[in-house]
Order: C-alpha cells, then structure tokens, then sequence
C-alpha cells in the first residue's frame, strides 16, 4: 500500500528519530556512568545497536532480542517477559 | 472518520474513554476476555466475569450509543493452573448463545510453555466445534518470535480451522510474514512502549498490503491509549493517505473480518 501524495519522509520523521537517537546515547552514557554495563539487558541492547548498521534493521533488531529456541518450556515460572533473552550467549 | 476499535480491554477503562471513543468516530469495540492483572481464584470469577463482558458492558457502551462485541476464554496467563482452565472452558459454550459473542479470545500463548499449548489446544477445538471466530494473542518481546511460530504451527495442523477466521494479534515487523505468509488476519497494537507504534504500524500495512490487517489499542487497565486507532489514522493521513483508504483500513477491513460472526451486527 502506497499514499497518493507521498510526503518527504525525513521532513516527516527526522526531529523524532534525532530525539531518539539522542536519548538512546543518554540511557547508554547514564548505565556507564551507573556501573550496571553488565546487566544482560545492556549487553542484549548493545548487541542489538549492531544491526542498526544494515537492511531490514527493525526486523534484525527484533531477532536479535528474541529467543531463538523453538521447544516448548517444561513450566512458566513468571508471566512477565524482560525485553531480553537471558540465555544469550555473551 | 469512522473506525472499529477491534480489540479494547472497555471494563478497565471510564466512561470519559467512552466519551472519547464516540466522538472521534468509533462505530463499535470488541472485548476480548484478558488477565485481570491478578489470578482469579476460581472459575466462579470467570462466570461473573463473562456475565460482565456480555451483559453489563454492553449496556455501559449503550449509554454511548457503541455497539460492544466480546470474545470469551481464559488467558494464556492464567493457563498453567490445567484444572482451573479447562472448568472456565466448560463455562464458554453457555455464553456462546449470547448475542453480543464473536468468538474464541484473546488465546494463545504467553511463556511459550506445555500447558499453555495445552490450553490453547482446547480452546481451537472449541471453536471449531462451535464454528466461532477465533481471536489470538501473542506473546511479549522476546518470547513473541517463539511463541507466533509456536501458534502459527498448531493452528495450521488442525484442518477444521479456516485460517480466514482466525485472527493472530500484536504483530511486529519479524512476525507479521510469519502471520501473513500462513494465510491467517493480523493485528496491530498501537502502544507507547511495546508492540507497536502508530509509525511502525503504518510501514507494515505499507509491506504487506491492508486487506487482512486490522489496528487496535488493547487499551486496558496499564499504560495504553484508547484513541491509538484514530491516531494511527492521523498518522496514515499525515503521510498523505486519502479518506478512501482509511476508510478501508480502518472501517471496511475490520468490518469484513468480524462480519464472518453472524452476532457482529452494526447496521448500515
Ligand atoms: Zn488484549
């Protein structure tokens, strides 16, 4: 699907992306300047940031938060998810 | 313009909502049965609950003049307790007479474990006997990639399931090939912080085309926004869409979906 009359696209989204951007750069520097860079959400985060430097960047970034196993879990232990795999090797 | 708001959590919400729906243009809500944010301790808790969703809301939404619609089951979330879900399943096929019910949902999967499948199971194999709708939900971040494919699978394997009949929600941009691809609907939730935003929803109706997506807010009792589905509109509207379009999007489409339930009745 397609509009009619497209619009420039960075007229559209640049201010929010930059606004974005700059706040991904605080959160990073205020975890740093905390101590909690070895928090596995983090190190997820950085990991995801790589895939920013490709194409279908959402779609990476999604995979790369994702657990990749396919087997049922024997239990749920929580109801609640993290945004992050725990078990990702680091 | 006019809009369905296919998926809204209306009991956790105030009649200002209400309010607020009406005037910019919503011409329906659908309710699926959700978690309350805590357990029930019984299935008498659903009974009450399922009387709430198809007797009391409905006579709410009136005051307002919407047409309220619900789908009944137990959440994934509350789905490890086998015993208690298959007593508030038994419960279904008696709401399924009242005339404001579309179907089965909001089922699925929410940790991706072996009683929440065997649940989930129970309640595909309730529909089709019953011959109902069947609305899904997914799981959150990172157990959403498993968890669609997981639901996908088993859905696909049982030959009574129509796949045009099913509609798998809360899709992101490394699910919704997966929904898509399978032949079933799917669903965009526009939230603040996880699933989708109203941007990221319009690129993915941009890939895959509308015809069988809808948006929703799932506007509920945590932080979500219960006019998300016209905002999305303004979003489309913003990138230079015409009325006919969301039009389409956001009225016609839902529509053709919920119609296949002959209680989705909202007059011309
Ligand atoms: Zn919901």
């Amino acid at each position: 699907m397609k509009p009619k009359n497209k619009q420039n696209t960075v007229d559209l989204y640049y201010m929010e992306a930059r606004s974005k951007l700059i706040d991904i750069a605080a959160f990073m520097d205020r975890v740093e300047r905390d101590g909690f860079t070895d928090d596995f959400r983090y190190l997820a985060f950085k990991d995801a940031l790589k895939e920013l430097d490709s194409d279908n960047r959402t779609r990476k970034v999604l995979l790369s938060l994702s657990d990749p196993t396919k087997e049922l879990i024997p239990v749920a232990t929580t109801k609640a998810a993290c945004g992050a795999w725990p078990d990702k090797p680091q | 313009m006019r809009y369905i708001e296919p998926h809204a959590h209306m009991v956790s919400r105030t009649t200002d909502d209400y309010m607020a729906m009406v005037v910019a243009g919503c011409k329906a809500v659908c309710e699926p049965a959700f978690w309350a944010g805590f357990d029930r301790s019984s299935a008498h808790g659903f009974y009450d609950y399922f009387c709430q969703l198809t007797d009391y809301e409905p006579k709410r939404a009136a005051k307002f003049g919407l047409p309220h619609f619900s789908w009944l089951c137990i959440n994934p979330k509350e789905s490890e307790d086998i015993k208690l879900a298959e007593d508030v399943i038994a419960l279904i096929p008696e709401f399924l007479k009242r005339d404001n019910v579309l179907g089965i949902g909001e089922i699925g999967l929410n940790k991706n474990s072996r009683n929440e499948m065997t649940i989930l199971e129970k309640h595909v194999n309730l529909a089709a006997e019953y011959d109902q709708l069947i609305l899904v939900h997914t799981p959150h971040l990172e157990d959403k990639l498993k968890g669609t494919q997981l639901i996908v699978d088993m859905i696909k394997s049982d030959s009574r399931i129509d796949p045009g009949k099913v509609l798998i929600d809360h899709l992101e941009e490394h699910t919704a090939k997966i929904v898509m691809d399978a032949g079933f609907w799917g669903g965009l939730t526009l939230y603040p912080e996880s699933k989708c935003t109203s941007p990221r929803a319009v690129d993915i109706i941009e890939t895959y085309g509308g015809d069988r997506l809808w948006m929703n807010s799932a506007c509920d009792w945590g932080v979500s926004v219960p006019l998300a589905v016209p905002y999305a509109a303004q979003e489309m509207r913003r990138r230079g869409y015409d009325d006919e379009t969301l039009d389409q999007v956001f009225y016609q489409n839902p529509v053709r979906f919920l119609s296949q339930s002959p209680n989705f009745n909202i007059g011309k």
